[in-house]
């Protein structure tokens, strides 16, 4: 099987409403990366559009119409999708193009613009339910997160302050990232003390609703070589999407999550992830989610996750930092941006070019997840610097 | 690069209504059919399972959640592809070619008959901000692009009507398709003028219908089956998807298409025994023929009169019916059977290689192309 390099990404500023199309999104991205790697657009050979639902934009076809905007004039083109996972996924989706040996090239893109739906995405999210069984109830993602984090704090016994530091850390370690939409200083008292949505869901407890796009430049090592000293591998990929009866699960642990961590592990040849992985990038769309998906990547045991953010071991100078880029709480979550925000993350820190944001512990390999659906499915990438060997 | 084969395919009847069924239902038929052909248990062997749909013929966002149950891949790798069916069986394949995952499904399906109001829909896919405040119908779209290519390609009106005459007389000898017909090019040619020059019989009538394939690396497929129908060749590509600035005489989507497919296969569409080219409007057929390097528009009556190389013996979606999305599955479908020879009396005799191809409809440009061949079609390469 060929290694895949990652040599480039770009990235335009999350925000809540952005003046530019999608398609000017998604070029603004693709431009940036194409130029960090120094490589003509010419040398692309194929590309990899990832966007979450339609709905959004309320733009059927979506793929279609953000072809030309990602560069797909003329060229091989697909878009794949699994709802929140998408970002994620898209290191999956770049991956096959290149380690197939069908491509030599493949440029990832991930866009999001969610502000077309008014007054609010939420509405949107109304439509993801089961038509039968659901939809007449009128339920939204909020509601259902509200369950899930009452089932996981309930089984550990967690209490809200610790779950409240997660959002304290990553809203922080967003004031680093010159895309962030929503870096800020706040306190574990300012969340606890925010507007109740759906207990225990408050609103410093979510990631805000974002405009944005990410892009990536994948290629073979010969390639790679071409362009860089310090090319990042995409070592492993997983990907697991659960039943979609999602009543029917203990809403305590994500065991896709687990399922696709283990199928992008054994890829990576890893088999001790605490100790073979130096910082992780889980989806924090909610804070407790950051703490669910560290127990799913088996970054630590179950229930663990709140006491490793308690003492520090989270933090960019921890032993396992998560989200030092600010994740989907601070840099902003335009859903299927958000996961190559990730991937563009793990590239910046395993070249040490982070900047601010660069964690301390001299990272080799890293981890970016995202999760999405139904709370149904579980997206895995492990990248490592060029050097480190499995 | 590694090999990779069709080793199981599974598809429903195509029909105008199925309110007997609900999608999940359609799907499940198909998948059980599919996993029965290619005799592997979906839960243990196959390793990873793509959706090939569209959220807003759904009426549902975020349509993968809905796919796993019923095609057993509950907890198991489980996305979605946003493109035609076609593009789904090349990123099986590419999966394949990675060497991570052994046997793979693609799934696709239409339950347009469920779609409240497929018009508006569609009027969704034009450009939102130069084009969507015309207000106008998008098949109108296909009345513009069939003016110009007749009057530029050297094909005439009366050759589109016998595209329609021949594929629905060729569905009469398919059992799944939904509207077989003989009907003859004169009346055709009478039918009512919808977008003019396109009339009401040259375009294809939808249907709803489920298909599964399922595609294995050559290791697996011959622990599999005895009869693999081999992917040579494969390949998709986008024009612009804008219409100020496309070229409307020329299906380019298909001519980049067929060149990477040819390219991977080592040999040319010419050197193919059958085809299941698109036909969702009856010039279509022809522009897409003309684009696959078949046969040039001015001889396409000449081509068809001998007879010797059939294109859509499945009766195509003129005579089957278009399934939106997974229209190109189910034609692979009919491939898959005419190399297997298990098409019946549609049986192209002594069929060793086929083409498929397909095109995602108005207002895209989006296409695919795929080269197949049996035992016997690989050994002649």
């Amino acid at each position: 099987m060929r290694r895949v390099c990652v040599i480039g990404a770009g990235i335009t500023k999350f925000v809540r409403r952005a003046k530019e199309t999608g398609k000017e999104l998604s070029f603004e991205a693709a431009r940036m990366a194409l130029d960090s790697a120094g490589m003509d657009f010419k040398e692309i050979q194929c590309v990899a559009e990832g966007t979450a639902p339609d709905a959004f934009d309320g733009m059927h076809m979506k793929a279609e119409y953000l072809s030309d905007g990602s560069g797909a004039y003329g060229r091989p083109y697909t878009r794949s999708y699994v709802g929140g996972g998408t970002g994620v996924f898209m290191g999956a989706h770049g991956w096959w193009h290149v380690a197939s040996g069908m491509f030599d090239t493949c440029l990832v893109v991930g866009e999001e613009k969610m502000s077309p739906c008014f007054p609010h995405p939420q509405g949107a999210f109304l439509t993801i339910f089961d038509n039968f069984t659901e939809r007449p109830l009128g339920p939204n993602l909020v509601w259902i997160f509200a369950l899930e984090m009452n089932r996981y704090m309930t089984t550990h016994k967690i209490k809200k302050e610790d779950v409240a530091l997660v959002s304290v850390k990553n809203h922080g370690n967003a004031l680093d990232h010159p895309s962030a939409q929503l870096g800020m200083k706040i306190t574990v008292d300012d969340v606890l003390k925010s507007e109740v949505l759906a207990y225990p869901v408050q609103r410093l407890d979510i990631s805000p609703t974002s405009d944005g796009a990410a892009a990536l430049i994948f290629c073979t090592e010969e390639i790679a070589r071409k362009y860089t000293d310090n090319p990042v591998f995409v070592d492993g990929v997983g990907w697991h999407l659960d039943t979609s009866y999602w009543t029917d699960r203990d809403l305590y642990y994500p065991k896709y999550v687990e399922k696709a961590a283990k199928m992008a592990y054994k890829m990576a040849k890893i088999d001790n992830p605490r100790k073979q992985i130096s910082f992780a990038e889980p989806y924090d769309p909610f804070d407790y989610k950051e703490l669910h998906h560290m127990e799913g990547l088996l970054l630590c045991g179950k229930g663990e996750a709140p006491i490793l953010t308690r003492e520090g071991v989270t933090q960019r100078d921890g032993a396992m930092p998560t989200c030092p880029s600010g994740g989907a709480l601070g840099v902003g979550n335009p859903i299927a941006a958000t996961g190559v925000m990730k991937l563009c993350e793990l590239f910046w820190q395993l070249r040490g070019e982070a900047g601010k944001r660069q964690v301390k512990n001299d990272p080799h390999t890293g981890v970016a997840q995202a999760w999405g659906d139904l709370m149904q499915v579980g997206t895995v990438v492990v990248m490592r610097r060029g050097g480190a060997r499995p | 690069m590694s090999r990779v084969a069709i080793v199981g395919v599974g598809q429903t009847a195509l029909k105008p209504f199925s309110p007997e069924v609900s999608y999940r239902e359609l799907m499940f038929e198909a998948a059980v059919k599919a996993y029965e052909d290619a005799g592997v248990e979906p839960r243990k062997d196959v390793e990873s399972f793509i959706g090939v749909s569209e959220d807003f013929w759904e009426g549902t966002s975020i349509f993968d959640e809905y796919v796993p149950d019923q095609l057993g891949g509950a907890l198991r790798p489980v996305c979605t592809i946003g493109n035609e069916g076609l593009a789904g069986i090349a990123t099986a394949a590419m999966q394949i070619m990675t060497g991570q995952i052994g046997v793979a499904a693609v799934e696709s399906h239409s339950k347009y008959s469920e779609v409240d109001r497929p018009l508006r829909v569609l009027q969704l896919a034009i450009d939102p901000v130069l084009n969507r405040p015309l207000d106008f119908n998008p098949h109108l779209i296909a009345g513009l692009e069939m003016a110009r290519f007749l009057g530029v390609s050297g094909a005439v009106r009366n050759d589109c009507a016998r595209v329609v005459a021949k594929n629905r007389r060729n569905a009469l000898k398919n059992p799944w398709a939904a509207y077989p017909a003989k009907v003859s090019s004169e009346v055709v040619l009478r039918s009512q003028e919808t977008f003019s020059p396109l009339r009401k019989l040259e375009c294809s009538a939808p249907a709803d219908g489920a298909t599964v394939v399922v595609l294995a690396s050559e290791e697996k497929a011959r622990k599999l089956s005895d009869d693999p129908v081999w992917i040579d060749g494969m390949g998709w590509a986008n024009d612009t998807p804008t219409l100020e600035a496309r070229d409307w005489a020329r299906a380019r989507y298909a001519e980049w298409s067929v060149r990477q497919a040819t390219k991977m296969a080592g040999y040319s569409a010419k050197k193919v025994d059958l085809y299941e080219i698109d036909d969702t409007y009856a010039y279509k057929e022809i522009q897409h023929a003309a684009a696959l390097g078949i046969c040039r528009p001015a001889d396409y009556a000449k081509f068809i009169r001998t007879g010797e190389k059939p294109i859509n013996p499945s009766g195509g979606s003129l005579g089957c019916g278009h399934t939106l999305d997974a229209t190109g599955l189910f034609r692979l479908g009919e491939a898959v059977e005419q190399l297997r020879g298990l098409a019946g009396r549609r049986q192209v005799r002594g069929a060793k290689r086929a083409l498929v191809q397909s095109w995602r409809g108005v207002p895209t440009t989006g296409g695919a192309v795929l080269l197949l061949s049996n035992k016997d079609g690989g050994e002649a390469k």
